[in-house]
C-alpha cells in the first residue's frame, strides 16, 4: 500500500488542474441550488409536513446518476485508452493500488461537492432565522447516507470503467447499473410476482437493498449496522471486480 | 561476479493470442551490460516478447528470468529492476514534464531526497531542460520520444526495454539517443526493438532477429552477416579483354566466381560482380593478377553487405521454411 497515497495524490492534483472539474462542479452547485431553491418556495407557499434538509436529500438519485458516471468514467477507461496502463502496472505498482487510488480520489470529489452544497443550508440558517427550518437530524442523516451510499456509487462507477476503453461505454454502463441499483430495486419490490411464496428469500433480499429506504432509516436517525454492511461490503465487491476487470483485459489485450 | 545470473534468460517462451502464435519458442541469453537490439518485421513478436520481460503479459508457456528472478513468480521483484518504454510511448496528456517525472520517480520507489537532483541529471542527458515546465500534450513528437527514453532510465534499473525508442526523431535527436544508449553499455543491460537497422548495428552488441514469433537469427552484427550471406563479394571496374577473367579468378581464389558484369561505360569500363566464400581479404592478389593479365583497373571494392541485407534475407529465408510445412511443432 505504500503507493496507494502516491497516486492518490496524483489523482487528486490531476482532478484540480482539470478544467473538467471545476465545469462539472459548478453544474452540479447550480443544478443543486435550483432544486433548493423550489423546494424553499413550496415551504413558503404552504407548510409541509418535512424539513427542507429531508426533501433535499430525498432527490440524492437526481445528481447520482449524472455525477457519479462523469467523475468515474475516466478513471480506468482513459488510461487504457491511451495505454498508459501499461507504463503504470510495469512499476513497482500493484493493480490494487491504482484501483483503489482512483477510487479514492473520485470519492474525495464526490464527497466535496456534496459538501459544498452545505452552504444552502448555511444560508437558509443565516437568513430565516428560525430553528425549525435546521432540523440537524435529518441534515446530518442526509448527509451521512450521501457519505456512505457514494462509497457504493463510486466503487460501481469505477467498475464500470474498468470494463472498456471508451469513455462514453464506461459512462452509460455506469448510469445503467446505478439505475439498476437504485430504481430497479424500487420497480422489484412493488412487482406482483415476488409476492409469491416460493419466492419470499428473494423478496426479502429486494427489500434489504432498497436504497430509497435506507435513506429514510438514515434520516430519521436510525444508522443499521445491517445497511452500513451492505453498502461497505457491496464497496468491496464492487472494487474486487474493478481489480479482476483490469486484469482480465491484460490477459486477453 | 562471474556467478552472477544473467541479466535477461529466456528459455523456450511461447505466447498464444486465442489461438494465433504470436511468439513461438524463443529462446536467449543476454549478460549484463550487453546491448541487445531486437529486428523483425510488424508482427513478429517483438512487442510482445518484451511486454512478457516486463511481466505485463503472463506467457503461455516457457521460462523468463531478470537477474535471476523469475518474471512468473516474483513480478515485483522484476517491476523494480526494469525500465520499459512501452511501443508507441504513451505518456500522460494533461502533466507537466517535470511533475510526471516526479510521479514516475516517486511510483519507482526513488527516495524523495535523491529524486530532485536525479530528474535534474535525467533531464540534462536527454536535452529536455527547455521544456521541464511544458504540458506533454503539447509537446512535439521527438520531444515525447524522449520524455519517455529519459523515464526508463530514471531509476537507473539494471534492465532497460525499449521498444521502438528512436521512431519519430529527426537525425539529429537519433544521434543523441544513439549516444545515449552507448553512454548505458557496461553499467546497464539494454534491449531495444528498432527498424531502423543502421541504428541497431551502430549501438548493439548482439542483434536478435526474430520472423513469425521465431528467432531466425542472433549473433554480433558481424556474425550474423558471415551466417546469413555466407560470403564476401567485390566489385571491380575493369576495362581490356575479358575473356580469360575466369581462368585469371580461379588462380587467385578457387572459390570466387564471376557473379554479374555490366554494360561497358563510354570510356570501354564494365563493372564486375566477385562473389566467394572465402573470408579473406583478396584485394591485393587479385588486383596484381588483373594488371598483369593486362586488364586496366578503375576501382576495386570489397562491398560491405549492411545489416539491412541480413535482415532481408534472414527474414525472407524464414518465410521460406514456414511456407512448407505449416504445423512443425
Amino acid at each position: 500500500m505504500r503507493h496507494f497515497f502516491t497516486l492518490l495524490s496524483h489523482e487528486l492534483r490531476m482532478l484540480l488542474v482539470s478544467p473538467s472539474t471545476y465545469i462539472a462542479a459548478t453544474a452540479f452547485l447550480v443544478f443543486m441550488g435550483f432544486i433548493f431553491t423550489g423546494i424553499l418556495e413550496s415551504y413558503s407557499r404552504a407548510p409541509q409536513e418535512n424539513s427542507p434538509a429531508h426533501v433535499f436529500f430525498q432527490l440524492f438519485w437526481l445528481p447520482v446518476f449524472f455525477m457519479v458516471p462523469l467523475l468515474t468514467m475516466k478513471c480506468l477507461a482513459e488510461e487504457r485508452r491511451l495505454g498508459t496502463i501499461e507504463t503504470l502496472l510495469t512499476t513497482p505498482v500493484t493493480t490494487t493500488e491504482v484501483v483503489l487510488g482512483k477510487y479514492a480520489a473520485a470519492y474525495c470529489l464526490y464527497l466535496t461537492l456534496w459538501s459544498a452544497t452545505g452552504g444552502f443550508f448555511w444560508i437558509l440558517h443565516r437568513f430565516a432565522s428560525d430553528a425549525r427550518f435546521l432540523d440537524s437530524g435529518p441534515l446530518l442523516g442526509g448527509y451521512l447516507f450521501v457519505a456512505v451510499s457514494g462509497l457504493l456509487f463510486i466503487a460501481v462507477g469505477v467498475f464500470a470503467s474498468s470494463l472498456s476503453r471508451n469513455q462514453a461505454v464506461a459512462g452509460i454502463l455506469c448510469f445503467t447499473m446505478l439505475f439498476a441499483l437504485i430504481i430497479g430495486g424500487r420497480f422489484l419490490q412493488d412487482s406482483q410476482w415476488l409476492d409469491r411464496e416460493v419466492l419470499q428469500s428473494v423478496k426479502a433480499a429486494v427489500e434489504y437493498a432498497q436504497i430509497f429506504r435506507h435513506y429514510e432509516d438514515f434520516t430519521r436517525g436510525v444508522v443499521d449496522t445491517r445497511q452500513l454492511l451492505f453498502y461497505f461490503s457491496s464497496t468491496v465487491l464492487a472494487l474486487i471486480f474493478s481489480i479482476l476487470g483490469v486484469e482480465a483485459k491484460l490477459l486477453h489485450s | 561476479m562471474p556467478d552472477a545470473p544473467p541479466a535477461i534468460e529466456v528459455s523456450h517462451l511461447v505466447k498464444n493470442y486465442a489461438g494465433v502464435m504470436a511468439v513461438n519458442d524463443i529462446s536467449f541469453r543476454l549478460a549484463r551490460g550487453e546491448i541487445l537490439g531486437f529486428l523483425g518485421p510488424n508482427g513478429a513478436g517483438k512487442s510482445t516478447t518484451m511486454r512478457i520481460l516486463t511481466g505485463y503479459l503472463p506467457a503461455t508457456s516457457g521460462h523468463v528470468a531478470i537477474c535471476g528472478h523469475p518474471v512468473a513468480s516474483q513480478p515485483d521483484a522484476v517491476k523494480r529492476l526494469i525500465g520499459y518504454m512501452p511501443e508507441n510511448n504513451p505518456l500522460p496528456e494533461d502533466m507537466r514534464v517535470s511533475e510526471y517525472f516526479y510521479f514516475r520517480g516517486r511510483l519507482k520507489e526513488i527516495p524523495r531526497g535523491k529524486l530532485g537532483p536525479r530528474i535534474d541529471e535525467v533531464l540534462e542527458l536527454c536535452d529536455l531542460k527547455r521544456v521541464r515546465h511544458k504540458i506533454i500534450g503539447k509537446l512535439s513528437k521527438g520531444f515525447r520520444q524522449r520524455v519517455g527514453i529519459a523515464e526508463s532510465i530514471l531509476a537507473e534499473p539494471p534492465v532497460i526495454i525499449m521498444d521502438e525508442p528512436t521512431i519519430g526523431l529527426d537525425p539529429h535527436q537519433i544521434l543523441i539517443v544513439r549516444d545515449l544508449i552507448a553512454s548505458l553499455r557496461g553499467r546497464m543491460t539494454v534491449i531495444i526493438s528498432s527498424h531502423i537497422l543502421p541504428e541497431i548495428e551502430m549501438t548493439c552488441d548482439r542483434v536478435l532477429i526474430i520472423n513469425q514469433g521465431r528467432v531466425v537469427a542472433q549473433g554480433t552484427p558481424a556474425d550474423l552477416r558471415r551466417e546469413i550471406l555466407g560470403r564476401s563479394s567485390y566489385q571491380a571496374e575493369v576495362a581490356g579483354d575479358l575473356t580469360t577473367l575466369p581462368a585469371l579468378l580461379a588462380v587467385v581464389e578457387p572459390s570466387l566466381r564471376l557473379a554479374d558484369t555490366s554494360e561497358p561505360d563510354p570510356l570501354g569500363f564494365v563493372t564486375l560482380t566477385l562473389t566467394t566464400a572465402s573470408d579473406t581479404a583478396l584485394g591485393e592478389p587479385l588486383l596484381r593478377v588483373l594488371a598483369d593479365a593486362g586488364l586496366r583497373v578503375r576501382a576495386l571494392s570489397r562491398a560491405h553487405p549492411t545489416l539491412e541485407d541480413v535482415f532481408l534475407a534472414a527474414t525472407r529465408r524464414s518465410w521460406d521454411v514456414r511456407s512448407d510445412p505449416p504445423r512443425k511443432n
